[in-house]
């Protein structure tokens, strides 16, 4: 009964309750959108690093990362990839060559970064082959592979010719003519302007490394807990021989430029939730002021002020959920809208902003659900904390006081 | 056997440097089964008193002992629970809770002293009978007169099957017709089940059906009559 009491208490004034909800709906609504947003770009940023360029986590030789030369390359061996497979959580184990060369056509010539990859491994755990925009992926293990911008640069198509010169492991001369049997176009703008691909045997023997690789990318069976798993494969290796770093590790530009934009973003939504607390307050001061008289006649018929405190917390509960229910109901269309068809800035002046800065142009919706979890919880604790004034006043109330009011 | 007693009761109020007297010594016995009146004009103490016996105010000085408990030394939550258990309140303004209907508002007394369900709509049912509203048992406080709200607030008053009924001015809202109704109701329950009735009232109607008049001025008792009716 003291369920339904505080149900039906919220309908004796309903113009009130519906704009006390609607508040609460509309502040988590906005909020909803906003953070969904927010947090959709930071994952498509993080995929655009993770999926070509990095991995979640990358086992190097010693010091290769600030090198960036093959010289730090370490050698394939079946007991390291042996030692990776064994540790818990690892799912698999990718290797890479990668290094630089200059790309040349008859009629010019650009530096390329080259990268060596298992193609069929890079396709089943980094969607490789989603963007094959011409062409085919290395057939019959042959070819090269370019990202759109390289080839619109040389005006290349497939079957044309691309030379690549460069340096190989311990200074070699690393030179080498091949067919470009396929176009690529990459998320990461920077990335589709000078990546090339090539099988790993044939990037091995142009660069004279043969069973040599630059990187072995580990892939989590969970990619939530890279950061632990980090920590095991950097227990089970020799850190003087090897280094184990995760993405975030790899790119703390990326992880701090995400963590500065995200405050700015939590800090307009402390904003917008402080608006909303003071109409809950409001609300809240009302009922509370109105209902004097009320509650000192439930505690002298016997009420204890534990269960009147206790409706009066079910009363705003209710309120607040029915806010978050129906923002939920607004919020999630156009969060599963964006997510499947982002946003595309392509040609617009922010778009163009985060072209400058190496990420894909669109805003995509993040349908994590951990955010409407997460915001609908605050709204539910902020309404339930700001109820704790009501809960103050029955404590304190005498009701021979409180019936002359 | 006294079921309410008082001894040398005193609550005084201070209001700037004036010390209001507004219960001053009183000594009351009430005994089980009576149908008491406590009269005087306003202002004269007769609702503090009420609010005294009733456990709803502390006293500045003496003791108000309810069924052989002295309940000034009660904490907050037992004398809520003793109020529960013992006494059944009867306001001026009936003060039943908008959102419930008749039957749910006599419930919800027996739902505080953690009652069965089924002893619940029983007991409900039976009470709303006893004051005439069996027919009104799905009402809400809203879609009832003024005359059938004091009787399901006297039904509530009932429903935790208390020791004693306080009413302070139930009448006081009400015109002759259901005054006569209201006060019928009271009157029978009070000879067929033995209920006792403790009034502060300056109605007369409620006076002439009184078996005790304690008349109460400037926070005494001025005179205590039985009248054999």
């Amino acid at each position: 009964m003291i369920l339904k009491l505080a149900w039906r208490n919220i309908w004796r004034n309903k113009r009130r309750s519906l704009l006390t909800a609607g508040s609460v709906l509309f502040a988590l609504f906005f909020a909803l959108i906003m953070r969904s947003m927010q947090l959709g770009v930071y994952d498509n940023m993080v995929q655009n690093v993770v999926n070509i360029s990095t991995g979640y986590i990358q086992v190097h030789g010693k010091d290769f990362w600030d090198e960036k030369t093959l010289e730090y390359s370490m050698e394939q061996t079946d007991s390291l990839e042996h030692t990776l497979l064994a540790t818990e959580g690892v799912a698999d184990v990718v290797p890479r060559l990668e290094s630089f060369s200059l790309a040349s056509t008859g009629r010019a010539t650009k530096a390329a970064m080259i990268l060596g990859i298992d193609a069929e491994k890079e396709s089943r755990y980094f969607d490789f082959d989603e963007g094959l925009t011409k062409g085919q992926i290395f057939p019959d293990g042959n070819g090269i592979l370019l990202s759109e911008g390289l080839a619109e640069y040389f005006k290349l198509d497939i079957h044309d010719t691309l030379v690549l010169i460069g340096q190989g492991y311990h200074g070699i001369s690393a030179n080498g003519k091949y067919h470009v049997s396929g176009i690529l176009k990459l998320r990461s703008p920077e990335l589709n302007k000078q990546l090339a691909f090539l099988p790993l045997r044939e990037a091995q023997f142009l660069f004279g490394a043969q069973h040599r690789v630059t990187s072995l990318v580990v892939v989590p069976e969970d990619h939530d807990e890279f950061a632990g798993l980090t920590q095991e494969i950097r227990s089970e290796l020799d850190t003087t021989t090897y280094e184990v770093m995760n993405w975030r590790e790899m790119m703390p530009e990326l992880v701090q430029a995400i963590q500065a934009d995200s405050a700015g973003g939590l800090i307009m939504l402390f904003v917008l939730y402080l608006v909303i607390s003071f109409g809950i307050f409001g609300t809240i001061l009302m009922m509370t002021s109105e209902r004097q008289y009320e509650y000192g006649i439930l505690i002298s018929i016997g009420m204890k002020r534990g269960k009147l405190a206790l409706t009066v917390l079910l009363e705003t509960f209710f309120l607040s959920v029915l806010g978050v229910i129906g923002a939920c109901l607004l919020a999630l269309p156009p969060v599963f809208y964006y997510h499947a068809h982002p946003i595309n800035l392509a040609g617009e002046q922010m778009g163009n902003a985060y072209e400058e800065y190496g990420f894909e142009p669109v805003i995509p919706a993040s349908n994590d659900p951990s955010i409407i979890l997460t915001h609908s919880v605050i709204v539910v604790i902020i309404t339930l904390v700001l109820a704790l004034y009501a809960v103050w006043k029955i404590y304190r109330l005498q009701p021979v006081k409180a019936m002359h009011s | 056997m006294a079921v309410i007693e008082t001894h040398n009761l005193e609550r005084t109020y201070q209001d700037g440097n004036q010390v209001i007297r507004a219960v001053d010594g009183i000594d009351l016995q009430i005994q089980e089964g009576e149908f008491t009146a406590i009269v005087g004009p306003s202002g004269s103490g007769k609702t503090t008193l009420l609010n005294l016996i009733g456990g709803l105010d502390k006293p500045t000085s003496g003791e108000v002992i309810i069924a052989g408990t002295p309940i000034h030394e009660l904490s907050d939550n037992a004398m809520i629970d003793f109020r529960l258990k013992h006494i059944g309140f009867v306001f001026q303004a009936y003060n039943l809770i908008p959102v419930l209907t008749a039957a749910e508002n006599v419930e919800f007394i027996m739902l505080l002293q953690k009652k069965s369900k089924e002893e619940r709509r029983q007991r409900s049912h039976q009470l709303l009978e006893a004051v005439g509203l069996g027919d009104r048992l799905t009402k809400r406080p809203g879609e009832l007169s003024g005359g059938q709200q004091q009787r399901v607030a006297v039904a509530r008053a009932l429903a935790s099957r208390p020791s004693f009924v306080l009413a302070d001015e139930p009448t006081a809202n009400l015109d002759s017709h259901s005054t006569a109704n209201l006060l019928d109701i009271m009157a029978r329950l009070n000879e067929e089940e033995h209920m006792t009735f403790v009034f502060a009232t300056h109605d007369q109607r409620v006076i002439d059906r009184a078996k005790r008049v304690v008349t109460v001025e400037d926070g005494k008792i001025k005179s205590d009559e039985s009248l054999d009716r």
